[in-house]
């Protein structure tokens, strides 16, 4: 196994869990309605959970362990794609953010199901269950607005294209690309974009939403090599603020 | 006490018992499904392995420490418990006097499944005070990673429901 080209899947996605768990985990106590409050509180633990596993994988694998590797880089060393790093804006915005990367989150998960690296497809067969309720509970929402008021469907409309750019970043390919296609490990960002967006598409389709031309937009890429927006580094700071007072503290 | 050679698996499964899910105190860890093998070694050593519910379930430490506890109160020295997913819990492994145990504490059993959990399954929650059918799904989180919050319109009350996974 290609040890280079598996770190650099788990880092990524793992990443991308921890940052966008702790994005979710800011709308407890501002949900518009108290039980999405408990919705994006309960996504978000498990994100955080999952991200703690993938990390336990890679501490397996010779890396520091879980809390050195969540509280102690900066941003440059986060493979998270920019798109989970943004700011949560209104529900509109959140919303659109969960239903783009939690549609992607499930058909990733369940192709690693299907990995050669059993640690991996072990995990990822329990994550695959749990992120069926993200996927399902962002759709239930998508097709509700989606289909509702004026305000409603114009503010997700806004928030679907200006997401786009950045949901297409998300599938930006490893280095090692090939050389997890070709050991098994993963089938790869262009299947796994594919099958994506024929369930955006699908989903998309029932309501009054239009879906941009995604052929004719340019993907916002970067993050997987660590290049953010200026919004990652001020989330980091204050994400491990409480473990830097005293790293070496036992909870 | 007894020695250490005459130990069966199914008494350390006993011992067990006593072990609950610190979420669900009326629920044992052997009931909820968690615990997918026990072996004893020629030596005498003891591995328990352990498989959590939720990727990200807090309980879950608390869970492996009681284990080690009514080992290590039992006088097995020699003994590791493993928590891995080897073995993926699914709701399906909690037993039938876990269920019923659920429903006595109140919260609705999951739904028995095939594997493939969509939306028909997560709604369909048969209310634990009343029985009733007549039933509605509020949301599919609750105040823990395994639940979900519905609505009787029978018996007019609020209910939580052991999520199927």
């Amino acid at each position: 196994m290609n040890q280079n080209a598996i770190k650099d899947l788990l880092y990524k996605m793992a990443d991308d869990q921890l940052i966008l768990g702790h994005k979710n985990s800011e709308w407890t106590g501002f949900g518009p309605l108290l039980e999405e409050d408990i919705a994006f509180s309960s996504m978000a633990q498990d994100k955080v959970g999952q991200s703690w596993q993938l990390y336990k994988i890679l501490n397996e694998l010779g890396e520091s362990d879980p809390d050195t590797v969540a509280f102690m880089r900066n941003a440059e060393q986060f493979h998270n794609s920019q798109f989970v790093e943004l700011p949560n804006g209104e529900y509109d915005f959140s919303l659109i953010r969960h239903f783009l990367f939690d549609t992607a989150e499930l058909i990733r998960f369940q192709m690693l199901a299907e990995s050669s690296f059993e640690t991996l497809a072990n995990l990822a067969k329990k994550i695959k269950g749990e992120t069926k309720y993200h996927s399902m509970h962002a759709n239930i929402w998508i097709k509700q607005l989606g289909s509702a008021t004026e305000e409603s469907i114009s503010r997700l409309q806004d928030s679907l294209d200006k997401s786009m750019p950045y949901a297409l970043g998300m599938f930006e390919v490893s280095e090692f690309e090939q050389d997890l296609i070709n050991e098994g490990l993963f089938a790869g960002e262009e299947a796994l974009k594919a099958q994506w967006k024929t369930k955006v598409t699908e989903v998309i389709s029932e309501t009054s939403l239009i879906l941009p031309d995604m052929e004719s937009i340019t993907p916002v890429y970067g993050g997987r090599y660590g290049k953010h927006t200026e919004h990652l580094q001020p989330l980091l700071t204050e994400m491990s603020e409480v473990f830097n007072v005293d790293p070496t503290a036992d909870w | 006490m007894s020695s250490v050679k005459d130990l069966e698996v199914s008494e350390i499964k006993e011992w067990l018992e006593e072990v609950k899910d610190p979420e669900i105190p009326v629920l044992s860890l052997n009931d909820l499904g968690v615990i997918t093998g026990i072996d004893v070694d020629s030596s005498g050593k003891v591995t328990v392995n352990m498989t959590p519910t939720f990727t990200g379930c807090p309980a879950m430490d608390v869970m492996q420490q009681d284990v080690k506890d009514v080992l290590v109160k039992k006088g097995i020295k020699d003994h590791e418990v493993i928590v891995s997913f080897k073995t993926q819990w699914n709701s399906n492994m909690i037993s039938e006097r876990g269920r019923k145990a659920l429903k006595d504490f109140g919260l609705a059993p999951p739904p028995e499944h095939n594997m493939i959990v969509d939306i028909d399954i997560i709604e369909r929650a048969s209310c634990p005070h009343c029985n009733s059918e007549n039933t509605e799904m509020k949301t599919p989180f609750g105040p823990t990673l395994c639940r979900s919050m519905h609505y009787c319109h029978n018996c007019l009350q609020a209910f939580e429901q052991f999520k199927p996974l």
